[in-house]
């Protein structure tokens, strides 16, 4: 593959968007507010075609964060030596602006679920995790940034509360922080804490880039309010404070607004960062 | 005219009936880059909630299910094959297998 | 302590229990909770499924699809963290599938899809100048041999699946009952399937497999119209080599 042309070594503190490919034209005609695009790695995994072709001309426009959903960083087993190199691959192709992935696990017994699965906060899974961190690292001779889950569920078993495990991950591996302030708002309403109160708790120094997102409303056997991270509308005004709350404290970030099934036409995915944006100003004055 | 001439007659005409409109075939053009994605993607959203499909026990034991409202091949109807092989499927062969009553 | 393998056991098992140690934050059982994650492996699979094999879906409709979908991503996991790759082998777990016995068909069209996204992916290629072909003396031109796209792909079958495919798919005539042979080319970045007039699968094979121009040729049999073939790879930049 050719190189691309152009580097950006830091994603800007402005708002950004999940690329979907039916927005190319729209993204080159007229991109205000967005100043940057995320992608999902494993899409752009293929050997050529439209997906790399695309990459190619947004490439030399918008700095790109590289978002993995698939390496599972949190799995028992150790890290897919192929899809590492795969990463590597796509990074050294693409120079990202930033690599982030989830704290989360998806393969297991080489059966891949397609699903950001929970671990439990423990001495065990947390050694495990900062292992893998520190070999991603070592691959893709980058720092990455990782991401908190949305949650459903608590383990028993968790002696970490998650802000606390993310901090010690941090201290041991050196890498940054993806926060989402949506999946703190889900895990927060869904496990029945406070949301600013994770913030409060958050390491926010480590943070290198915020995301938002839309979820929809469950309700688990008892009747109380479940949250569904499912990135298919607007972000909730509650979330949009959380988003004031949280700058007010890490100052300016790039934000990007995540919005992945019954994806929207440009200009309502535009309008919603052009609400980040506003956010952003705010701690600007 | 020989059977080999004739060949390059032929590869030479379609050649030359393609050479005009090839140079201006540019697989990387930007306007060319606009279209659809296929199918297949990896994504890191949630699913719609907590009921239906994964909790669904209706059909886990495998083939504990019919078919129902086919959609175009029920439209579909196709000879036996010349190797005599039997029709092919049609709206009656399902219909067939559908339960009664 | 909860082991992935325990938590996952349940995952694409609706009949197994829920892992205990599984909490709502305050110490009752997750319940539903749990089933949120079952319900995400089982429709994001499925939906993959649905995005993948469009022809299936419009020739059997949804529902039957959710069945079938199911039943396969019970059994066939995802074995790549690649989407893009997954149902590779939903062809071949559709002649298995006894519901779907009256419709010996489906496997075969199931294969376009599957191949149209393995082009899609493909690694880009350039098309040879159409004039390096024009200049080839009788003798060079049938000790040629062919390189081809890796986009393009020959899919044969002993029953009428491209026709089926863009009846079902794009509103085409009615299928009737011959064997066809399908090959899909991209020209650009947009796979299509294009139905091979009689001898040509048995050329374009030939020709894949190194066998030089001319015997490749003689292979097509009497009803096979070179000038068609060749004008269907030349326009889609399907050859993008010539060793002689």
């Amino acid at each position: 593959m050719p190189d691309a042309s152009h580097a950006f070594p830091h994603l800007p503190a402005l708002p950004g968007v999940g690329y979907k490919a039916q927005h190319f034209s729209d993204i080159l005609n007229d991109p205000a507010p967005v100043g940057w695009l995320e992608i999902h790695a494993e899409n752009y995994m293929g050997n050529g075609g439209r997906p790399l072709a695309q990459m190619r001309v947004l490439s030399e426009r918008f700095p790109i964060s590289v978002h993995g959903v698939g390496l599972s960083i949190g799995g028992e087993g150790r890290l897919d030596p192929d899809h590492l190199a795969r990463l590597k691959h796509l990074c050294d192709w693409l120079n990202p602006a930033s690599f982030s992935e989830h704290l989360a696990w998806s393969t297991h017994d080489s059966h891949f679920l397609n699903d950001l699965l929970p671990l439990p906060y423990t001495n065990d899974t947390l050694t495990r995790v900062a292992d893998h961190i520190d070999e991603v690292q070592d691959v893709l001779g980058r720092r990455m940034l990782l991401e908190n889950p949305s949650s459903y569920l608590a383990f028993a078993e968790s002696t970490w509360s998650e802000t606390d495990f993310l901090a010690e991950i941090v201290r041991r591996t050196g890498c940054g922080l993806l926060l989402d302030v949506n999946n703190v708002f889900v895990s927060a309403t869904n496990l029945d804490y406070s949301p600013q109160g994770y913030i409060d708790a958050y390491p926010l120094e480590a943070v290198g880039e915020i995301h938002l997102g839309g979820h929809d409303e469950d309700e688990d056997d008892h009747g109380a309010l479940l949250l569904i991270d499912s990135h298919g509308r607007e972000v909730v005004d509650p979330v949009w404070a959380l988003l004031d709350y949280t700058l007010a404290k890490s100052g300016p970030k790039p934000v990007l607004v995540e919005w992945d099934t019954d994806v929207p036409d440009w200009p309502v995915l535009a309008e919603e960062a052009r609400r980040a944006e506003n956010a952003l100003a705010r701690v600007l004055v | 005219m020989s059977k080999a001439l004739k060949t390059a007659a032929i590869v030479s005409a379609v050649a030359a009936s393609f050479v005009a409109q090839t140079t201006t075939a540019t697989a990387q053009a930007k306007e060319k880059c606009f279209g659809i994605s296929l199918a297949g993607q990896n994504s890191c959203e949630a699913g719609p909630g907590t009921t239906c499909a994964g909790t669904s026990t209706v059909d886990y034991q495998g083939n504990a299910w019919t078919i129902v409202d086919a959609g175009k091949c029920m439209e579909i109807e196709l000879p036996a094959m010349a190797d005599g092989t039997p029709r092919m499927g049609s709206l009656e062969a399902l219909d067939r297998d559908l339960p009664q009553g | 302590m909860i082991s992935q393998s325990v938590f996952r056991a349940s995952l694409l098992n609706p009949s197994a229990p829920i892992p205990e140690g599984l909490t709502d934050g305050h110490d009752r059982p997750a319940g539903r909770r749990y089933g949120v994650y079952r319900n995400n492996v089982t429709v994001s699979l499925r939906e993959a499924l649905v995005a993948g094999f469009p022809s299936i879906v419009s020739l059997i409709g949804r529902e039957n699809f959710d069945h079938v979908a199911r039943a396969y991503l019970r059994q066939s996991p995802p074995v790549s963290p690649l989407m893009m790759h997954y149902g590779a082998d939903f062809p071949a777990f559709l002649a298995t599938v006894e519901q779907l016995a009256p419709l010996p068909y489906l496997s075969d069209v199931a294969r376009i899809d599957v191949a149209m996204r393995q082009s899609y992916h493909a690694a880009d290629s350039f098309g040879i100048d159409p004039a390096s072909l024009q200049a080839l003396d009788e003798d060079t031109l049938l000790n040629t041999r062919f390189g081809f796209a890796p986009s393009m792909i020959l899919l044969r079958s002993a029953r009428p699946i491209g026709s089926i495919w863009h009846y079902t798919l794009r509103g085409g005539e009615k299928p009737t009952g011959n064997p066809e042979d399908v090959l899909i080319l991209r020209a650009e970045f947009d796979p299509e399937p294009f139905i091979l007039g009689p001898g040509a699968g048995d050329v374009v094979e030939a020709l894949q497999g190194g066998m030089p121009f001319g015997p490749a040729i003689e292979t097509g049999g009497p009803g096979f119209d070179l000038g068609a073939l060749l004008g269907l790879l030349l326009s889609h930049s399907a050859i993008t080599n010539l060793n002689n």
